[in-house]
């Protein structure tokens, strides 16, 4: 099991949504079903940190919302399938939260995508990165 | 006896099905996807599945992180469509057919798979987003729909391999049912892609195009594919793709493959769509 967790590490950009991320991300996620209900999220958009209070979150966590930092949601156990419910009410599609944890502006990204999206080669090792920047 | 002739693959990209309902299908950005799938509409007329096994993985929308079965088929009668954030899809509820579903459930059980048998689940883009590109927009389905859900988004997902036999486990629970029906088979998700992180977008048409070589001549080659390779090579979510080998299974193990489209992109997705059809 650890061999199999491990392997995973050598790719770059990506966070495995194992059991360790699955533990630490556990009522984080658990607030995004809360927005699968349309009366919830305009409870959470009227007062964000008042909702979020009433989960058992770190500190670090509810900022991270606040914040709309994906790529730190995702680090502190966020599960982007939960995190999309965030985006949807914020009234985001996918492609524009991918934008965001690309650091491309939603055109670039778009643009990106139409040329055959961003291939494997260079993309598939963390020494690939290291490498070119 | 039951038969199942033909498999599907697809895949089940969100932006699809709202491409669809929000009538956009037309547009130069679309066009290209939505042509690729007429032949399959106009070959599925003709097919009249009597039942479609469909399967497809949950969304963190019927299965939160308080209950992750890794394979988990719907019994019920009925399906409704799930608030994903945006409100339900516009798309008819799905119905179920809880006696073959009940049998498959049993006879895969037996012949040792753990199956969770549910009754109650709301129905995601997943499983609505194929129906819809392959039966249009119709007022109802043209026929029931047994939801058969994959854990594919909390690790350790199943092994290609372990989907691959359950497959072959389900042809035979199928082949076991006691009513003459036309079964069809759904493996959705895919093809490469990822969502997720600074590595966001990644495409490999090579990948899924060797992908749909074996899936169609070497499908037991395919099913050795390690977890790694599926996300090193095709993108976090890519891993997806362990779902078309239950279909691959559920086939008999010569097949014709009678359809193959593939599209780059579908917002952040490659679209991958075969159609198998087994011997007459």
């Amino acid at each position: 099991m650890t061999d199999y967790s491990e392997a995973f590490k050598d790719i770059p950009g990506t966070v495995i949504f194992d059991a360790t991320q699955s533990r630490l991300g556990y009522h984080l996620n658990m607030f995004c079903m809360a927005l699968m209900k349309a009366e919830q999220r305009e409870v959470f958009k009227a007062d964000e940190r008042t909702f979020l209070a009433n989960f058992p979150m770190t500190e670090e966590q509810r900022q991270a919302v606040l914040d709309r930092d994906y790529n730190r949601m995702i680090a502190l156990g966020g599960n982007i399938y939960f995190l999309a419910k965030i985006g949807a009410t914020d009234g985001f599609s996918f492609q524009n939260l991918a934008s965001k944890m690309t650091g491309a502006s939603e055109d670039e990204y778009r643009d990106m995508m139409i040329k055959g999206g961003r291939p494997a080669k260079g993309n598939r090792s963390k020494s690939e990165w290291e490498h070119h920047g | 006896m039951a038969k199942i002739i033909a498999g599907v693959g697809c895949s089940h990209v969100p932006a699809i099905g709202a491409a669809i309902d929000l009538g956009k299908t037309g547009e130069a950005y679309w066009q290209p996807l939505f042509k690729g799938f007429e032949f399959s509409k106009r070959w599925i007329a003709d097919e009249k599945p009597d039942v479609v096994i469909l399967v497809y993985n949950d969304h963190a929308s019927a299965f939160s992180l308080e209950m992750i079965p890794t394979f988990a088929i719907g019994c019920a009668a009925q399906f409704q469509p799930a608030d994903e954030g945006w409100g339900p899809r516009p798309v008819p509820v799905v119905q179920g057919h809880p006696e073959l579903a009940w049998h498959i459930a049993q006879a895969t059980i037996l012949d040792e798979f753990d199956m969770t048998i549910v009754n109650k689940m709301d129905v995601d883009h997943g499983l609505t987003v194929p129906l819809s590109l392959m039966f249009g927009q119709p007022e109802a389905w043209p026929c029931p729909v047994i939801p058969l859900a994959v854990n594919v988004v909390q690790y350790p997902p199943p092994t290609g391999n372990r989907c691959y036999q359950l497959g072959r486990a389900i042809r035979k629970a199928v082949a076991s049912f006691d009513q003459d029906l036309k079964v069809m088979i759904f493996g959705t998700g895919g093809m490469s892609h990822q969502l997720q992180g600074p590595r966001a977008g990644l495409i490999n048409s090579e990948f899924d195009r060797r992908f749909l070589d074996k899936l169609t001549a070497d499908p037991d080659g395919l099913a050795r594919l390690p977890h790694i390779e599926y996300v090193r090579e095709a993108g976090s979510e890519g891993i997806e793709l362990v779902m078309w080998l239950i279909m691959r299974g559920a086939l008999e193990e010569k097949v014709h493959e009678r359809y193959r489209f593939y599209h780059v992109p579908a917002s952040n997705t490659a679209v991958g769509h075969i159609i198998l059809e087994n011997p007459r």
